[in-house]
């Protein structure tokens, strides 16, 4: 770890202005703000982030979860991740993003991640946090190791012949399936972005991950209403029963009507190189009955631009498996 | 003074105890290694190589020599000279990389320390080591997981004609099972602490065996035997991992004697996985000939494992594999293949753990070859004796294992076929798979010590690795002497403590008995020569022969109980503080054995497994365990399940992948290298049948620090099958291999 400067924002315009000196929002940048610090603090300790300037960011109103006037909800981007799983509203709305949330590490580290924390926490690719090796998106230029090497656990969509990195985040995958808005204050000012515009995949510039300019800050994410008579589901297959990252994970937003799908959205982690919304299989599925050929068909064109590396071949069939899967528990044929 | 009500039940021997150092554990008062810091004390940090085979062309050390607080950059040219430790003798000496660090500019190995940074704190330290500047010529290196050897294997047992037996079989099974480098992942990191005080030194280390690791660091540091001191109170446990010295130990003594100030390393969870040993990759290929109706007749298991470039560690896969079984004719060999890896070492139950998965396995297939009961066929064949030394067993109740485990587990209801098992939508799976550990005792000694103020000091140079010996040890002198187990005061993990045995081979429990018991009868000896002597003497006149010691007290032979008089009492009678006893055990290595002294068990396993999202996971264990007389059936449980549950591990989870390209392991970190949590743990079911060995102790004790881990992965492979038709060969069993199972659900 190098030696850094700390200092605590006392208001949002503070942290911004703080930020905007940094050359960059994405990787090398020279100032970050520290929510939970479970994803920088590691990261500092393993060279992989080296900030000039950590800006505590702990003590902005942020860390509120509300009602919005369209039904929706507004949540602080200081939120817990534990607080955010446990919160009633959540629980019986968004069904999806609590079970998200609790499928993800552990106890204590709920405890400390933070919403903002979640969106932006990086990949879990071995070579990205081992400074000894080559990574793209740590080091432009410098190649993928993970590519012919240790990729059990990358992904197999939105991948580029630089970088084959997953966003290994649970709580983005529900946010996806609930079509969430992400908003930022910036050096020039308030914007909202919805999440599917939020990440970007690798293509030639791993290092650049989300839209974020240096001084932009999170304040809230916001999601719509629920859909009237909706079910939502988390599905995370993984090696282990806790405590792991997903291999392949999906979250289905249902409504069914009439013995057919009126409407479904479905995201999918552990297998895209950014949250996976799968359109193709929402298509599929509406309008249709949920039956074993329509979900088939539903996670053949989800997985259709599925592209395998040495060692993840299986996540296909996986992902497959856990779409059907996910999508019937939400339907509740299981 | 001590009351006639206050004597004590009459045994505690067997009962569930309470582990006597839990509330120092707990409260945080446990000094571990890297608890201990001193005045001035300096934080090294090694540099790791970052290839793993090659030279080293060029190290500049200038820019971390610059940074603040950097004391010093050891490496070659500058640490001062290390020897090599010498050739073991017995138990002693005995050291799994025999290299001193920084010993040539040859690499062989990924993480290989190359250069040690020390400084005033550890984020200085850190921060420099990553500023040495290393080159290095870097060659492909060997880290291939497919093994084969060139070199005649070495014939460990043999019997009969094994290859004719087998050919001429009327059912055989042929196949090779692949066992992965596991890495011993226990919580506490391995660290050394080192005061060197101008001409000895104090080691505070992560040692299974402090009297072991003081020899091996006197010869390679250089200094008299006696100058060296080596403490380890607590062990965050070690799974073998820290039976020897590693190459780090050397860095912090070395660098506390250049330096003149306490110097404190401990090795980080990546360096676990590069640099303190592992367990090896082995293969083993199995060839078992039966008759149509199951009984054994040719017996062959060859086994590989990788070992290092410069140093041999043989697994032992066919440890058990001589005696398990009724055969005429049998074979068991071994070799070694070298690869760019670190040294291995022992990993609980070295051996016979990965062996007896691969012949367990076999059994298996061979059952459903004879379309036989896997555990029918596993009595059938229970040898009379041990038939490869020849020699009875001195207590083997493996039938008795395994019915009783069967009764437990309701194998009767048991469905042959693949799939065809069914409860609540999930289809389940049964296996079955035995296990084995040899008993043995290793010569010890260790002093009691009777006190005035009626407690009693038990110390002996044996460690306690979180399995229990404090507990173990109070047992035995609270039962000998028959005072409260709270009254005994237990000093281990030094050694300057009488030589204890090495917390290996799970022999610790078996070892001390004697030694523990005959200090203490000495110590209550000397109680009733005191109480005799002199005038003041509670007992004066008597002679010690006309005395008896029994519940804490002394008495007069045949007198009444309210003439006995404390121990204590005794003693201040006669002005003394204490007495003491020093006690031996013999050890049994190096003698002809007369019975073959073994503990065996049966282990019971079932599976669930949901096609649908290719979830499998082990739900339910029972395991019969017959490991002479448990003397504290907590701790021994907790042996067990603790063993169950590392076995899930090994079965499902563990597996250290080495970079084929750089040869580095990569997944060195407890994110990419998963064990079983608890989450994944079943629900355990351990049954001791509790027959005492007296060929072994006075309480018939042996050990269960490792057999619970034998046989697990076996009968789990075994219930995998069971359920999805998918036979895994290779561990750990992953969702690759499963989504081709059945999906009858
Ligand atoms: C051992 C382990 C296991 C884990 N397992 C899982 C798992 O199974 N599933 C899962 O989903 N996650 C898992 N995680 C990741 C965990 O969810 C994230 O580390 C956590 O959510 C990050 O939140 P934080 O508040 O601690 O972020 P921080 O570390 O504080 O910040 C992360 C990044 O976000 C930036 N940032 C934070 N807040 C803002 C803001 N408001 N605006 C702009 N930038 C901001 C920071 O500058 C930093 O770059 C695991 C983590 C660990 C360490
Ligand atoms: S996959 Fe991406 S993060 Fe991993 S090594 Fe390649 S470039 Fe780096």
């Amino acid at each position: 770890m190098d030696l850094f400067q700390f200092s605590r924002a006392e208001s949002v315009a503070q942290a911004v202005a703080a930020g905007a000196e940094s050359p960059t929002a994405q990787q090398g940048a020279q100032v970050r703000f520290v929510a939970g610090g479970t994803t920088l603090l590691d990261l500092m300790k393993l060279n992989v982030e080296r900030p000039q300037r950590v800006v505590d960011i702990n003590k902005l109103p942020l860390d509120k979860v509300e009602r919005t006037a369209d039904g929706g909800l507004k949540i602080g981007a200081l939120v817990r991740n534990s607080d955010l799983a446990h919160n009633e509203m959540v629980q019986k709305d968004y069904a999806v993003l609590s079970q998200a949330l609790l499928s993800g590490a552990s106890a204590q580290l709920r405890n400390m991640a933070t919403t903002g924390g979640n969106l932006l926490q990086r990949t879990r690719c071995v070579y990205f946090r081992d400074t000894a090796m080559a990574c793209n998106k740590r080091e432009a230029g410098s190649g993928c190791s993970a590519i012919g090497g240790f990729n059990r656990m990358l992904a197999i969509l939105g991948t580029s012949e630089q970088c084959i990195a997953t966003n290994p985040s649970d709580m983005n995958v529900a946010l996806t399936a609930l079509e969430a808005t992400i908003h930022i204050q910036g050096a020039k000012g308030e914007r909202s972005v919805p999440i599917h515009d939020f990440f970007v995949v690798p293509g030639s510039t791993p290092q650049q991950e989300n839209v974020l300019e240096p001084g932009d800050l999170i304040t809230y994410v916001t999601l719509p209403a629920p859909a009237a008579g909706s079910k939502s589901v988390y599905l995370k297959l993984r090696d282990r029963a806790s405590y792991e990252f997903a291999l392949a994970s999906a979250a289905v937003v249902a409504t069914v009507e009439g013995g057919r799908l009126k409407r479904v959205r479905i995201a999918m982690g552990g297998v895209g190189t950014k949250p996976w919304r799968m359109v193709e299989a929402e298509k599929a599925l509406e309008g249709h009955a949920v039956n074993e050929g329509t979900l088939h068909k539903a996670a053949e064109a989800a997985l259709r631009g599925a592209k395998p590396q040495s060692e993840n071949g299986y996540k296909v069939e996986l992902a497959k498996r856990c779409l059907m899967y996910a999508v019937k528990q939400a339907t509740q044929a299981v | 003074m001590a009351s006639i009500e206050e004597v004590v039940p009459a045994s505690i021997i067997g009962t569930s105890l309470a582990r006597v150092d839990g509330p120092l554990k707990v409260s945080g008062g446990a000094m571990y290694s890297s608890d201990h810091n001193f005045p001035g004390m300096l934080y090294a940090v090694p540099v790791c190589s970052t290839i793993a085979k090659g030279t080293i062309t060029s190290l500049d050390s200038s820019a971390a020599e610059a940074m603040p607080g950097v004391q010093a950059v050891y490496h070659r040219k500058n640490i001062g000279q290390l020897f090599r430790a010498a050739p073991p003798v017995g138990f002693s000496g005995l050291i799994d990389e025999r290299r001193p660090p920084f010993e040539d500019d040859v690499i062989r190995y990924y993480g290989q320390y190359v250069a040690v940074v020390v400084a005033q704190t550890f984020e200085q330290a850190m921060a420099a080591s990553a500023a040495v500047k290393v080159s290095y010529a870097g060659e492909k290196p060997d880290v291939s997981t497919t093994l084969s050897s060139d070199e005649k294997p070495k014939v460990d047992t043999t019997r009969g004609d094994a290859d004719g037996a087998f050919a001429s079989a009327a059912v055989k099974v042929d196949e090779t099972y692949v066992t992965p480098v596991e890495t011993h992942n226990p919580i506490e990191l391995h660290a050394s602490v080192a005061v060197w005080d101008g001409k000895g030194f104090t080691l505070y280390e992560t040692s299974q065996a402090v009297g072991n690791h003081r020899e091996v660091m006197a010869q390679m540091l250089g200094v008299p035997l006696e100058n060296v001191r080596v403490i380890s109170r607590f062990l965050g446990s070690g799974f073998g991992g820290k039976l020897w010295p590693w190459p780090h130990c050397l860095l912090a003594a070395a660098a506390s004697r250049n330096l003149n100030r306490p110097v404190k390393l401990v090795v980080s969870r990546k360096m676990m996985f590069q640099n303190v040993g592992h367990r090896p990759l082995t293969q083993q290929r199995i060839r078992l000939g039966a008759t149509a109706d199951g009984m054994l007749t040719s017996l062959q298991h060859d086994s590989l494992n990788h070992t290092s470039i410069l140093d041999d560690y043989g697994e032992g896969c066919g440890e058990a594999t001589g005696y398990l079984y009724s055969t005429a004719n049998l074979r068991v060999t071994s070799g070694l293949v070298r690869r760019n890896v670190g040294n291995p070492t022992a990993m609980r139950g070295p051996g016979a753990v990965p062996g007896l998965y691969a012949l367990e396995s076999a059994m298996d297939e061979l059952a459903i070859k004879l379309k036989m009961d896997p555990v029918e066929l596993r009595l059938k064949n229970e040898p009379k004796l041990d038939e490869s030394l020849g020699i009875p067993f001195s207590s083997r109740h493996l039938k008795e294992c395994l019915t009783v485990g069967a009764e437990k587990f309701g194998w009767s209801q048991r469905k042959a076929g693949v799939g065809a098992m069914q409860r609540d939508g999930l289809t389940l799976g049964w296996g079955v798979g035995v296990c084995s550990w040899i008993a043995a005792r290793i010569g010890c000694e260790a002093t009691v010590e009777l006190k005035a103020d009626g407690t009693a000091r038990v110390a002996c140079g044996t460690q306690d690795i979180g399995t229990g010996t404090y507990t173990i040890l109070a047992q035995i002198v609270a039962e000998k002497a028959g005072i409260p187990i709270e009254k005994v005061e237990v000093v281990l993990g030094d050694t300057k403590l009488p030589a204890g045995p090495i917390s290996g081979g799970s022999w610790v429990t078996s070892s001390v008995i004697p030694a523990v018991a005959d200090a203490t009868q000495k110590a209550m000896q000397t109680v009733l020569m005191a109480a005799v002597q002199g005038k003041d003497a509670r007992f004066a006149g008597k002679k010690p022969e006309d005395l008896v010691f029994s519940g804490g007290r002394v008495q007069v032979k045949g007198g009444s109980a309210e003439t006995s008089v404390a121990y204590a009492e005794v003693l201040r009678a006669a002005n003394l503080g204490g007495v003491s006893g020093t006690g031996k055990s013999e050890g049994t290595f190096g003698v002809p054995p007369k019975v073959s002294q073994h503990s065996f068990g049966a282990q019971f396993v079932e599976v669930t497994w949901q096609p649908a999202t290719a979830r499998l996971r082990v739900n339910r264990v029972v395991t019969v365990i017959d490991a002479g007389r448990v003397l504290n059936t907590r701790a021994g449980r907790n042996q067990i399940e603790g063993a169950v549950m590392m076995g899930v591990g090994m079965a499902m989870l563990e597996h250290t992948t080495y970079d084929q390209r750089n040869g580095a392991p990569i997944n060195s970190n407890l994110a990419d290298y998963v064990v079983a949590t608890h989450a994944d743990t079943p629900q355990i079911d351990v049954t001791f049948l509790d027959y005492p060995d007296l060929s072994l102790n006075e309480y018939g004790a042996r050990g269960i620090g490792e057999i619970g881990l034998a046989g697990i992965a076996a009968a789990i492979t075994g219930a995998v099958y069971h359920a999805t038709g998918v036979r895994v060969r290779e561990l750990p069993v992953r969702i690759e291999d499963l989504l081709g199972g059945t999906a009858r659900a």
